[in-house]
């Protein structure tokens, strides 16, 4: 399966082309934007886990080592397409427009931050595992109906692969022709357990095959391959050619969440191996010095330029408006039901019966 | 002048066929989605002729994937359309519990109002049709707990139809439960046309004066059946169609229950955590100082519906009914 599904690779990890016929691909203004992407959700990462760690939002779910897959992937899409992440894909969501003040927020308890701004598609991140391929192959499968041109992605994990929802939403997709493009990130460890113990399947990529839709493996750290599988996929989805699976080889260099420790079940010797090979990042600036396109100044100056709008967003996120906590009954039901009202009074005059 | 209202004479499972049809009709967002619900028109027929009249792009028969097609129609919903899903019986429901649990009754709070989720899960619930295992559960109160879901319940072909024309309409989910047993039970006069049942209202199917009964769906010719018994026994009862088993309708309840003073619930489903003890619960809010017994509940039994063998034993029957009401009027 490996050979069927070869891992698609355009630069390699020194930053060379993985062969010259890769050279059609690569030019400097989409490195550049690649680069500073992937930095400004790399320092985005970075200083939410610092954030958690001083109390200043909840638990936290990192993706750092993941950052080509997911910038690579929503860099594809088109404005009016959907997106269907998880609650590690919020460097995809920034990516594809979503506002860093609301990522925070919801990482802070805050339900506001599942509004994306306006006019963009992205849904609430899934929690609940695989649940969003049937939503994705649905949101697809309206957009076919309307006759639009507009695809969705739809991300989620090595682990959701197990899922019926996996299932269920591939094969739905597939049936109705749906333009999906299903964007499986396989950082090989779903929380403790490694990919060997989720599944007896060489590669994410071959189930494909069961449901007669293009399957593609690319390296997931190798934001070039991303972004042309993706956006050939997306191109298939919009010509009515039907959904995609792409699988994505990557690795979190993180923990599952800042709750968990990844030194308890994971090698981390491996991991910080992997860091020094094969970080998406340093392939980038490999190229670039290969190349003798790196300058310092630029790189300074994307990373002061993303640090200042990530510090924007979080003195935003801490001055934001304490939650009423009419929000609670107020979004249950279009009109709430008598029983949500009387709730709402009963606990209205309880806590303000002093005023 | 008067006004002639037509009228069909229709039975319930064909009344809601007439809602669907109004329906697909009158707003072309509706599609319907599930399980054999094209050609073959539904295994109960619900769907019959709806695929010859609409097409297949809005009458789908979809792969066998409860979870799937219920998903996906969540997908839907949020992108435009106003899905109608059959679950093809009830107790087929639960591979799709988590896409209504997390996803559908939950999206307007996630997102405070952005996605929103204007879909109706059809599903026939009920025993007493000699039906096989699994095909026969009453478990209503799985959703009737799960915020941000409505539920309704008709016991009669008007209603039904009512019921599901408000229910395609409402924004919100709704889990449209239609008692199996009934489908083809009774035929009655049905407005032809588009019209509409309340959620969250409930009706009252008979006048009385020393007790309350509560029922919904399948149990309603039990309760009437009991009601008529009574009668002969000098013993005059209210009847409540509950109709929305949530919202439920407080101030129906709350008018009848505080006149007789004693009341009797019947529900085919589970006695403990069934919809009978929120309603008990509503009694001890609202009308404690009126009653003159303890109400009472006739209930399908905290044990699994029985294979059809029997499931004549666990159903609420009018004798059970009976006996209830003979024990609140003794208290």
């Amino acid at each position: 399966m490996e050979t069927t599904f070869p891992i698609f690779q355009v630069l390699d990890a020194n930053g060379n082309l993985a062969d010259e016929s890769c050279r059609e691909y690569v030019d400097e203004t989409l490195v550049k934007e690649f680069y500073s992407g992937m930095a400004r959700i790399r320092i985005f990462d970075r200083k939410a886990v610092s954030l958690q760690r001083q109390g200043r939002i909840g638990t936290y779910a990192p993706f750092e080592g993941q950052e080509a897959s997911q910038v690579g992937s929503a860099k594809a899409l088109n404005p009016d397409d959907w997106m269907f992440p998880t609650y590690r894909d919020h460097g995809a969501a920034m990516t594809f427009g979503h506002s860093l003040l609301n990522i925070l927020l919801f990482w802070n308890g805050r339900n506001e931050g599942c509004v994306p701004p306006e006019g963009k598609r992205i849904f609430p991140p899934a929690v609940p595992i695989a649940t969003q391929l049937p939503h994705a192959a649905g949101a697809g499968f309206a957009e076919k109906k309307k006759g639009t041109e507009n695809a969705v992605i739809c991300y989620f994990g090595d682990g959701a692969t197990s899922e019926g929802d996996f299932h269920e939403g591939l094969n739905f997709a597939s049936v109705f022709k749906s333009p999906v493009v299903y964007f499986c990130q396989n950082n090989q460890y779903a929380i403790s357990v490694p990919i060997h113990r989720q599944m007896n399947s060489a590669t994410i990529a071959q189930k494909s095959i069961a449901y007669g839709m293009e399957g593609k493996r690319v390296d997931g750290n190798d934001v070039f391959a991303v972004y042309i599988e993706t956006k050939k996929a997306l191109e298939r989805a919009r010509k009515g050619e039907g959904p995609t699976l792409i699988e994505a080889v990557t690795w979190r260099y993180g923990a599952h969440t800042t709750a968990d420790d990844p030194s308890k079940y994971r090698d981390q010797e491996e991991s910080t191996m992997k860091r020094r090979e094969t970080d998406p990042m340093l392939r980038l600036e490999r190229w670039l010095k290969n190349e003798g396109m790196y300058e310092e100044g630029w790189v300074r100056e994307i990373e002061e330029k993303a640090a200042q709008e990530i510090d924007r967003a979080i003195l935003e996120m801490e001055e934001f408006p304490a939650p009423d906590p009419a929000a609670i009954f107020d979004y249950v039901f279009e009109r709430p039901t008598w029983t949500i009202e009387k709730q709402k009074q009963d606990y209205f005059e309880l806590i303000r019966g002093g005023e | 002048m008067k006004t002639v209202q037509k009228s069909k004479v229709l039975t319930l499972v064909a009344a809601i066929n007439d809602a669907l049809d109004i329906m697909l009709e009158d707003d072309s967002g509706v599609l319907l989605l599930g399980e054999d619900i094209g050609k073959n028109g539904g295994v109960f027929r619900a769907t019959d002729s709806l695929l010859e009249k609409y097409g297949q792009d809005r009458v789908i028969d979809t792969p066998l994937s409860e979870a799937g097609f219920v998903g996906a129609a969540i997908g839907m919903a949020v992108n435009g359309f106003r899905p109608v899903v059959e679950i093809q019986f009830l107790g087929f429901i639960y591979p799709a519990y988590e896409q209504i649990m997390t996803h559908a009754s939950r999206l307007r709070m996630r997102t405070r109002g952005h996605f929103t989720v204007p879909m109706v899960i059809r599903a026939p619930y009920g025993a007493g049709v000699r039906a096989p295992e699994i095909h026969c559960d009453s478990t209503e109160s799985l959703f009737t707990h799960m915020p941000g879901m409505k539920v309704v319940c008709p016991s009669n072909p008007y209603d039904a139809k009512g019921l599901m024309i408000a229910a395609i309409q409402d924004p919100d989910p709704v889990l449209f439960l239609e008692p199996m047993r009934s489908y083809r039970s009774q035929r009655e006069e049905v407005p032809e046309g588009k019209y509409e049942v309340e959620i969250g209202r409930g009706k009252k199917l008979a006048e009385g004066k020393d007790v309350t009964l509560i029922g919904w769906g399948a149990m309603i010719p039990i309760v009437m059946k009991a009601a008529e018994e009574m009668k002969e026994k000098g013993i005059s009862c209210e009847v409540l169609d509950l109709r929305t088993l949530y919202p439920l309708d407080k101030d129906l309840v709350m008018e009848s229950v505080q006149k007789t003073g004693r009341t009797v619930i019947v529900h085919e489903a589970h006695a403990t955590g069934g919809t009978g003890a929120d309603l008990i619960s509503l009694i001890n809010d609202e009308a404690f100082l009126y009653q003159k017994a303890p109400a009472e509940r006739v209930t399908g039994f905290d044990a699994p519906v029985p294979f059809f063998g029997l499931e004549d034993h666990y159903l609420p029957s009018t004798k059970r009914v009976a006996a209830a009401i003979e024990k609140v009027m003794k208290f």
